[in-house]
């Protein structure tokens, strides 16, 4: 007697066949790593420009460091951003891995399985969330090894690495969904370029002050914002306040919008 | 409905836009057996089997897989199926092992288990040397292997094969048929499409022709090739120039100048001798009598023939 014959709700199988697809996520990435450490090495790019390139002027006109910063005060006012970018960097990288997942002959196979249908994604989800893990660490250190120190405490950089895990689940339901709408894996590379242009648009690299305007209120109110300033309160063993709950307002929001449109888009019968 | 109904299928529509792909089809499967939908490209194969493994949503028709429907208890339907279809569903990045051991764990086997039977179906599939190998490496039989042992390793009770040797060498193919009987051999329904009369005679119990949309015709081979009694007759001619002189006199005949035969149906031994009476003993380097075959019937049937196998192997390039 086989044990699917035996008739259990397939609910029950959410976490046992999510856990098969997160192993199934995993395995391709260590199979075909090229794409991965593209992703990690985009955030330790734009550290080393911005450090470099542009620190030594940037950090100069940092308010409220007396005689004004240098390269060092700035490797630690963008870090911050930096992991954010990471975050987002494998958000991007997800929609791909769906978009090429989609076009292969199991996608089907797994349709005409008794399987949870979530599972499909979450494998993808719960894979990210490891690589974000990864790509933060590696990140972190790269910052380290260029002189970035921190002053928080132990409890500070716990919460600071639980929000970057929960944007991590957040906008990767996101890039979920823009990859299971693209038509082509093309199409899936392009259209969450966004997440990696918005910290650009926020409070990452230059204060909001110093922007005009209209750009000004944008970057204010756009998620990532929040999400940079209590990232760079607690990592600098500041207060975060107003500014956590607010990210993880953001954060939640992201998550379950992701999640509804994925879900709706993957387990709909197609009509054609 | 009966239990010993695998597959009951009736009043089937599909429409893509303006074009109507399925314009009423209804075929029963009993369990245990063989059916075979036999048509040429765009039929509408791929589309009826993806409609009752419920990858697609049908316009009309009642539709019930081993006694569920479809639509409304897709799940439990899902749970008593496996499908291979025309493209490779395997993971490419994992091991021919790897692949096993992952529908293993979709199809919720316990892992003791799961390990004797992917080493039994390994080894009875010949994919034992290759089974560290990465798929990718695969060749397009090994990958067909590969994709059927991923279907039976939940001992489905039925399975649906989407033109399960389209773009295999002859040796491959048969080594399908042979694996396909020893499913059926233990019970195992199974619903293939092919274009290929050959395998349609070789493994089904009854075979439907799907031509524009609509089962045309439906029985046991022998009895769709009793439509034809006759079969026909081939003779071989020395030079091309008796081979015109005598295709002249005879219109019914079929000439091929390049491989210096006429094909002729045989409807009797009075049409028989009428062509003997044609021919001189010189001129003819063999003659065979032909029973009928598929390709016959689908002649008949549509008054045009079937696809070859070439055909549709360039399809499938183009497809890739």
């Amino acid at each position: 007697m086989s044990t699917r014959a035996m008739a259990r709700p397939t609910t029950s199988y959410v976490v046992r066949d999510s856990v098969t697809m997160l192993r199934r996520n995993l395995l391709h990435w260590l199979r075909y790593p090229s794409l991965a450490i593209m992703l990690v090495a985009q955030p330790i790019v734009f550290l080393l420009l911005f450090v470099y390139v542009f620190g030594g002027t940037l950090g100069a006109g940092l308010p409220g460091v007396p005689g004004g910063g240098d390269r060092g005060d700035y490797l630690v006012f963008i870090t911050p951003g930096i992991l954010i970018m990471a975050v987002a960097s494998v958000a991007l990288g997800t929609a791909i891995e769906v978009a090429l997942d989609m076009t292969g002959g199991i996608i089907a196979r797994f349709r005409t399985m008794d399987i949870a249908k979530v599972s499909v994604l979450t494998g993808h989800v719960l894979g990210a969330v490891v690589k974000t893990v990864f790509a933060v660490v590696v990140t972190l250190a790269f910052a380290v090894l260029l002189g970035y120190r921190s002053e928080a405490g132990a409890g500070s950089w716990i919460v600071a690495l639980a929000l970057l895990l929960l944007m991590a689940f957040a906008l990767t339901w996101l890039t979920v969904g823009l990859g299971l709408a693209a038509d082509s894996v093309e199409t899936a590379s392009n259209t969450p370029l966004f997440l990696v242009m918005l910290p650009f648009l926020s409070s990452a690299f230059v204060p909001t002050a110093a922007m005009p305007w209209g750009l000004r209120h944008f970057a204010e109110y756009q998620p990532f914002t929040p999400m940079i300033d209590s990232l760079r309160a607690l990592t600098s063993g500041a207060e975060a306040g107003w500014d956590l709950w607010l990210a993880i307002g953001w954060c939640v929001l992201i998550a379950i919008v992701g999640y509804l449109w994925s879900k709706r888009l993957f387990t709909r019968v197609p009509t054609k | 409905m009966s239990r010993t109904t695998a597959i009951s299928v009736a009043g089937l529509r599909k429409r893509y836009g303006d074009h109507e792909v399925l314009k009423g089809v209804d075929l029963e499967v009993p369990e245990g057996s063989v059916y075979a939908l036999l048509g040429p490209n765009g039929a509408g194969k791929t589309t009826a089997v993806n409609i009752c493994s419920t990858l697609l949503a049908a316009d009309a028709g009642e539709i019930r897989v081993a006694g569920y429907d479809v639509r409304m208890q897709a799940d439990q339907v899902r749970r008593s199926i496996g499908v291979t279809g025309q493209f490779s569903a395997i993971d490419e990045f994992h091991t021919g092992r790897e692949n096993l051991r992952l529908m293993a764990d979709l199809n919720h086997l316990d892992r003791g288990r799961a390990g004797t039977a992917i080493d039994e179906l390994l080894e009875r599939f010949e994919l034992t040397d290759a089974a560290g190998r990465r798929a990718q490496t695969y060749s397009g039989g090994m990958k067909r292997r590969l994709d059927l042992a991923m279907t039976l390793i939940g001992s489905p009770r039925l399975i649906f094969l989407d033109e399960p040797t389209t773009g295999l060498d002859p040796r491959s193919r048969r080594e399908l048929w042979s694996i396909v009987r020893e499913q059926v051999a233990d019970g195992v329904t199974v619903l293939l499409t092919t274009q290929n009369l050959d395998e349609a005679d070789q493994l089904a119990h009854r075979v439907g022709v799907l031509d524009g949309g609509r089962i045309i015709a439906d029985g046991t081979p022998a009895q769709l090739k009793s439509r034809v009694p006759g079969g026909h007759v081939e003779v071989q001619f020395t030079d091309a120039a008796r081979l015109a002189q005598v295709a002249a006199v005879l219109p019914e005949a079929t000439p091929d100048a390049e491989s210096l035969t006429l094909r002729m149906a045989n409807e009797g031994v009075a049409s028989l001798r009428r062509l003997l009476d044609r021919l001189d003993d010189d001129a003819v380097a063999g003659l065979t009598v032909q029973s009928a075959d598929l390709d016959d019937v689908f002649l008949a049937l549509t008054g045009r023939a079937a696809e070859t196998r070439s055909g549709s192997e360039d399809e499938m390039e183009a497809a890739r």
